[in-house]
């Protein structure tokens, strides 16, 4: 008796499960099938879902009139220039925090956590000003500052999480064996650490790579990465919508294809600590 | 040399005194214990020496040389952790290697010595293990031989054995007695284990509420307690006290006896009692007896005692091995163990 009532709770719960994974995953899968379709049927009243007619016409297009490649590694440099330029702030700030406390620190990481809680509009002129004047609007570094700065928290966040779960003892027995900071950091913390160093780095590459709003703002044709790539292809008038699904797929591809392959990881950085 | 000296050495985290002001000299080449309850203080002083904790206020003194600001590589002193403490990516061999290379030692010396100390902590077969593949006998025994590289001037140990079992500690205790007296450098030993104190030290230092209650032999603490704290925590099982009413002209206020200074007799003696729980050690019985107005007294009996529980017995001590307290929990030596009368 026991045994089917958890079994068929257990079927309960693999059903509710499919079912939100189902309608998380469909709009993305229903632009993959809109990038394979005309724009007619993109747009038809009674849409199918695969009883159509397939084309690869909206990518040949796309490729043939956006410098898709340039957008790609616009992407490429931004996200991981961010992701690396963060972390080399981010273990120094996070090791003083795990293993210099003060009576501040769990406020000052609160603070720092709150900053994620500001709508992003509210500091846009103040950057987008200062950007102009200092010649960074529509450059690779400038939006590398900015992605670094807005996820900034998130990394010191979870690497302060990680070191957390380092004994103590371990770094004073190094600071005993004559390390210095430098040699502290470097040859002991992080080899220890190379987890969820890399779980924070590729969580930051993926936040990197999907920011659209500082993108769109502050660049226009030399730095803009594939968001803005994307965003490219809406258009007020005309038959767009296939075109623009074509668009999103080339662009979440890759960073889908990363995800998929370390998921696992992102998985254990994201809820270490929670659990021991 | 490995002589240290603390001068009126206090810490204090925000308005709590950890260590009250004390004064300590250890000489060169001893082996002091640390001892004390939880949170008496003993592993902070041990971590102040080391500099991993800064000093409030007052001096140490390492062979002489003020060292009080002076960072903990620079101190001349290696620490083994409790938890060993050892770089879990680096192999057995590396993280022996680790000081050394900090120090920027010849490759060739660094080889020579990882070898010589691996010899002597039988850790040849394991050099190129890794941490998490080793015992926890084996990976103190790494954790020593990551401090005997570096020829410090003293050793500090943490609470080493903790984390070991009974077996495990009880050989490896003897094996850090053996080090010590091969190298005859300084090893100061932290512990709230008083069996491991009594078994290693040269002097023992007891501590309580941030205080050294008393420095001594372990045979001056067993005998010639200060007061009824050092009385009750050195020696095992711990001493009885039994409160007694003032006499004139007799400042006593309780007296101590420890278990082994017992006699149970058949006729009358000094206490009557019932037996409680009976321990059989093979090697000697604890009885613990109920005495009307005093309490649970604890025995120590031979081996082969007869008591059971219920069983009704007559308790004497020697006289001579009796302690005396004031009102205040000190020793009286006159009227005590080890006191002029007593002699």
């Amino acid at each position: 008796m026991a045994t089917n009532s958890s079994n068929k709770t257990k079927v309960i719960y693999t059903l509710v499960a499919w079912t939100i994974s189902g309608m998380i995953f469909f709009p993305i899968l229903w632009t993959i099938i809109t990038s394979f379709k005309t724009e007619a049927e993109a747009i038809s009243a009674s849409p199918s879902l695969f009883m159509f007619e397939w084309t690869l016409e909206n990518y040949t297009q796309v490729l043939a009139r956006s410098p898709y490649f340039d957008h790609f590694l616009n992407s490429v440099i931004i996200s991981l220039g961010a992701s690396i330029a963060g972390l080399l702030v981010a273990i120094p700030a996070a090791w003083s925090m795990a293993f210099v406390q003060t009576k501040r620190t769990k406020g000052l990481l609160m603070w720092m956590l709150s900053t994620k809680m500001l709508p992003p509009v509210g500091v846009l002129i103040p950057i987008y000003l200062l950007f102009r004047d200092v010649g960074l609007l529509d450059t690779r570094l400038g939006l590398v500052i900015v992605m670094t700065l807005i996820n900034l928290p998130i990394m010191v966040w979870m690497l302060y999480t990680y070191f957390r779960e380092i004994p103590h003892e371990i770094l004073e027995a190094a600071r005993m064996d004559g390390a210095g900071i430098k040699e502290e950091i470097l040859t002991v913390l992080l080899p220890i650490a190379l987890p969820g160093i890399a779980s924070t780095l590729l969580l930051n590459v993926i936040l990197a790579w999907n920011e659209a709003f500082w993108t769109l703002i502050l660049t226009a044709a030399h730095a803009a990465p594939l968001t803005a790539f994307i965003a490219s292809y809406s258009s007020p008038e005309g038959l767009f919508y296939a075109k623009l699904s074509a668009a999103s797929v080339m662009a979440v591809v890759p960073i889908l294809i990363l995800g998929w392959f370390s998921q696992k990881q992102l998985v254990r950085g994201l809820s270490f600590g929670a659990v021991k | 040399m490995g002589s240290i000296t603390l001068k009126q050495v206090t810490k204090s985290f925000d308005d709590v005194n950890v260590i009250k002001p004390l004064d300590l000299d250890i000489r060169d080449g001893e082996f002091i214990v640390f001892v004390g309850p939880s949170g008496c203080g003993k592993s902070t002083l041990l971590r102040m020496i080391a500099g991993l904790e800064d000093t409030t206020s007052g001096t140490i003194e390492i062979d002489g040389k003020e060292a009080t600001s002076v960072p903990p590589a620079k101190r001349g002193l290696a620490m083994v952790f409790q938890s060993y403490a050892l770089y879990p990516h680096m192999s057995v061999r590396n993280n022996i290697a680790f000081p050394l290379k900090q120090a920027k030692v010849a490759p060739a010396v660094i080889k020579e010595k990882i070898e010589k100390a691996a010899t002597m902590l039988n850790l040849t077969d394991y050099l190129d293990r890794k941490p998490g593949q080793l015992s926890g006998g084996q990976r103190q025994r790494v954790a020593i031989g990551r401090a005997i590289v570096r020829q410090p001037s003293a050793f500090l140990f943490d609470e080493p054995l903790l984390n070991l079992d009974a077996s495990l500690r009880v050989n490896m205790r003897l094996e850090i007695s053996q080090l010590h007296k091969s190298l005859d450098t300084t090893m100061i030993y932290v512990t709230h284990d008083q069996v491991e104190a009594m078994t290693m030290a040269d002097r023992i230092a007891v501590f309580n509420g941030g205080i050294i209650e008393q420095v001594g032999t372990p045979l001056e603490l067993y005998r010639k307690p200060v007061n009824r704290f050092v009385a009750g925590f050195i020696g095992s099982p711990k001493m009885n006290f039994i409160d007694v009413a003032p006499k004139p002209g007799d400042a006593t206020h309780s007296l101590g006896v420890r278990p082994e200074h017992f006699k149970i007799t058949t006729e009358q003696g000094l206490w009557q009692g019932q037996v409680g729980v009976v321990e059989h050690l093979g090697s000697e019985t604890f009885l613990h007896v109920h005495v009307d107005h005093i309490g649970t007294l604890t025995v120590k009996a031979d081996g082969d005692c007869q008591a059971v529980y219920g069983d009704q017995i007559n308790l004497t001590a020697e006289q001579a091995k009796i302690m005396h307290f004031d009102k205040q929990g000190m020793t009286i030596p006159a009227l005590s163990w080890g006191g002029e009368s007593a002699a």
